[in-house]
């Protein structure tokens, strides 16, 4: 059914369809709505679920913010990409549809048994989490067809009692953490699985950890993440119209990284730029360093420039998006701030 | 019917730890879960017992446990405990046994929410009077005068300049449905209220005084001995919060010597007369208050 539904709401209905038994969310912007609409569907009888009226933050989607100091409410993505580490899967939406479609297939993937690991679904914040689009919301019968009911043994269980979250010593420790890193790059086939069987049943294509918008003759492909690869595909095809070769390379999974997809992705090109709301203090943007690192291990040497912008919710324009494929193509700093002439 | 030694059960659920010898913390813990049983989850933040019980792969809890965050003891006694009901199984306790330094301090949001909410959980801080695991720093619960590794005794500071945090009624203010102090040295008194804790719905606190010989500076054979000092020189007390009444279960008619409970601790040796006269006054004023206000039980 389509409803006309915010990136918030949208993805607070793709939770209700994913039917979780206890939901447990703390109201922080630009999130809240999630958390308001949630508390209507389990008021009005649509979502069957424990509510936790937790007193802090348990984040499981994140409204992508900025992060102090100074205080700023609005969106960047340095605080998901700080916490690439954490051994979280992460994803970023582009739109209110592909972020109610994410909180579907986040429950299919981190459920299964071979991943078993915690999903984060990324919404930039205001931008996607408040802005009203048109959204297919599937039928809750549909819904179930996809996900099916999770089981896990990763649980209490008085007839064998467990004891979880232990501590591990140096002999053992790191052996947990390769399976943290196995179970990471498990998730690559079952998200190529999930994105099938939910194109079967509800017609939606993905397509995995990238995507990918007139690259394959590009001469100067732009990489970047979350809503802004909508103005840069725009920009992009103006500039095709214009006769230059570009593309854009929107990086839909940050963890696991898109390593041999992005190298395959831009390995004719002769050079890319990398486009985050993210800086790294004292190095670069985390997502330049990710995708330098991707080009290296594959052994292109391409160049690759670094454009940083976004931070505080500070707007990126069509401008500035035609500056950064004009840099690419003649050359700039490896590190570049959108607006900022870098100091040497 | 009262849990006593002779009905107590003789199973054990909390063995094979590396606590310190006479370790007060790991006693509360394993005469709890006695009376709580196999069908308990227990809930440890960052601090001793979970220091000592869940080594991989010496896992010490026959009955399910798990290691929270350091604040959120509280927050996931409230997940499982929703977590569970949720998938049908009521039979069980979920119960959380966190230091002071973990309940008063780090923990006291989460806890806040969880008696706010109501939850049916409960909630036991096993008191040793400062972060000892990590090697006795001072907490909110350290009392006036002890000698800590944050709160050094010279010439110019004898020790922890404040007073203890008074945590039970902090948690009494929330209009808890259960809340009680105890002390391991009167285990049966402990016990009985864990028993009584249990059968009652809502959020349930327990504080219980379990000595550190390591940071209180005692023989590792005097721990009971201490615990039992504590509460008869009056420097404790035993009590209960319920339907929004106090009482003092222990009234006793004459109090131990303070001096002799304070100097045969390593951390308070340093105190001098006037330290000890001004411990001496402020135990009688609280007494004082406690005997006008509470209602008296004996």
């Amino acid at each position: 059914m389509k409803q006309y539904l915010s990136g918030d709401e949208a993805f607070a209905a793709g939770i209700r369809l994913a039917r979780p038994e206890v939901v447990s969310a703390y109201p922080i912007t630009p999130q809240t709505i999630v958390v308001e609409r949630l508390s209507d569907m389990v008021e009005d009888g649509s979502l069957d679920a424990e509510f936790i009226h937790v007193e802090s933050e348990h984040v499981m989607m994140n409204a992508n913010r900025s992060t102090a100091l100074p205080w700023n409410i609005y969106g960047d993505q340095r605080d998901s990409l700080a916490l690439l580490d954490t051994g979280w899967i992460q994803a970023y939406a582009e739109n209110a549809q592909e972020a109610l479609d994410l909180a579907l297939m986040s429950y299919y993937i981190a459920e299964k048994k071979d991943v078993s690991t915690p999903f984060m679904v990324n919404l930039d914040g205001f931008i996607l989490t408040h802005t009203y689009e048109e959204v297919d919301v599937p039928e809750q019968a549909d819904a179930d067809r996809f996900l099916p009911k999770y089981e896990t043994e990763n649980c209490f269980d008085f007839e064998h009692p467990k004891n979880m979250a232990f501590s591990a010593g140096p002999d053992t420790n790191y052996i947990f953490k390769y399976k943290e890193h196995a179970a990471l790059l498990r998730a690559v086939p079952v998200i190529a699985e999930a994105e099938e069987k939910f194109a079967l049943i509800f017609g939606r294509k993905y397509t995995g950890l990238i995507d990918t918008y007139n690259t394959e003759d590009a001469d100067y492909i732009l990489i970047t993440l979350g809503t802004i690869a909508g103005l840069s595909r725009e920009i992009a095809d103006k500039l095709r119209a214009e006769g230059k070769k570009v593309g854009v390379l929107r990086i839909r999974y940050m963890r696991p990284f898109p390593t041999v997809e992005i190298a395959e992705a831009v390995k004719n090109a002769k050079a890319v730029a990398v486009l985050e709301k993210d800086i790294s203090f004292g190095a670069a943007g985390t997502v330049y360093t990710n995708v330098t690192s991707a080009l290296q291990q594959a052994g292109l040497n391409i160049p690759a420039y670094n454009f940083i912008g976004g931070l505080g919710g500070r707007n990126i324009s069509h401008a500035d998006i035609t500056d950064i494929f004009e840099k690419t193509e003649h050359g700039t700093e490896r590190v570049n701030f959108i607006g900022i002439e870098v100091q040497k | 019917m009262s849990v006593t030694a002779k009905n107590l059960d003789t199973n054990e659920y909390f063995y094979g730890h590396k606590a310190c010898a006479g370790c007060g913390g790991s006693l509360a813990v394993r005469a709890a879960l006695k009376v709580l049983g196999e069908h308990s989850v227990a809930v440890l933040p960052a601090g001793c017992m979970s220091a000592v019980g869940f080594n991989f792969p010496q896992l010490c809890f026959a009955n399910n446990a798990i290691i929270s965050m350091f604040a959120g003891t509280a927050s996931m006694l409230t997940g499982v405990e929703a977590g569970l009901r949720r998938r049908g199984i009521t039979d069980f306790q979920a119960v959380g046994f966190a230091g002071d330094g973990g309940t008063a301090d780090i923990g006291i949001q989460a806890l806040s929410g969880a008696i706010d909410r109501g939850d049916n959980i409960l909630y036991i801080c096993y008191d040793n009077e400062a972060y000892m695991n990590t090697g006795i720093q001072k907490s909110g619960l350290t009392p006036f005068g002890a000698k800590t590794t944050t709160t050094p005794a010279g010439a110019n500071i004898h020790g922890n300049l404040r007073p203890k945090k008074n945590l039970f009624e902090i948690v009494a203010a929330h209009d808890i449905p259960y809340a009680a102090t105890a002390t391991v040295g009167y285990l049966p008194d402990f016990l009985n209220k864990v028993e009584k804790a249990k059968n009652i719905k809502g959020t349930k606190f327990i504080h219980v005084i379990a000595p550190c010989p390591t940071g209180w500076g005692i023989p590792v054979s005097d721990t009971v001995e201490a615990a039992r000092e504590i509460a008869d020189c009056g420097l404790w007390y035993l009590a209960e919060y319920e339907n929004g009444e106090f009482t003092l279960n222990r009234d006793p008619k004459e109090f131990t010597s303070v001096e002799d409970y304070l100097k045969r601790q390593a951390r308070f040796k340093h105190l001098t007369d006037e330290d000890i006269r001004v411990i001496i006054e402020s135990r009688d004023k609280k007494w004082a208050h406690i005997r006008q206000n509470w209602k008296t039980k004996e």
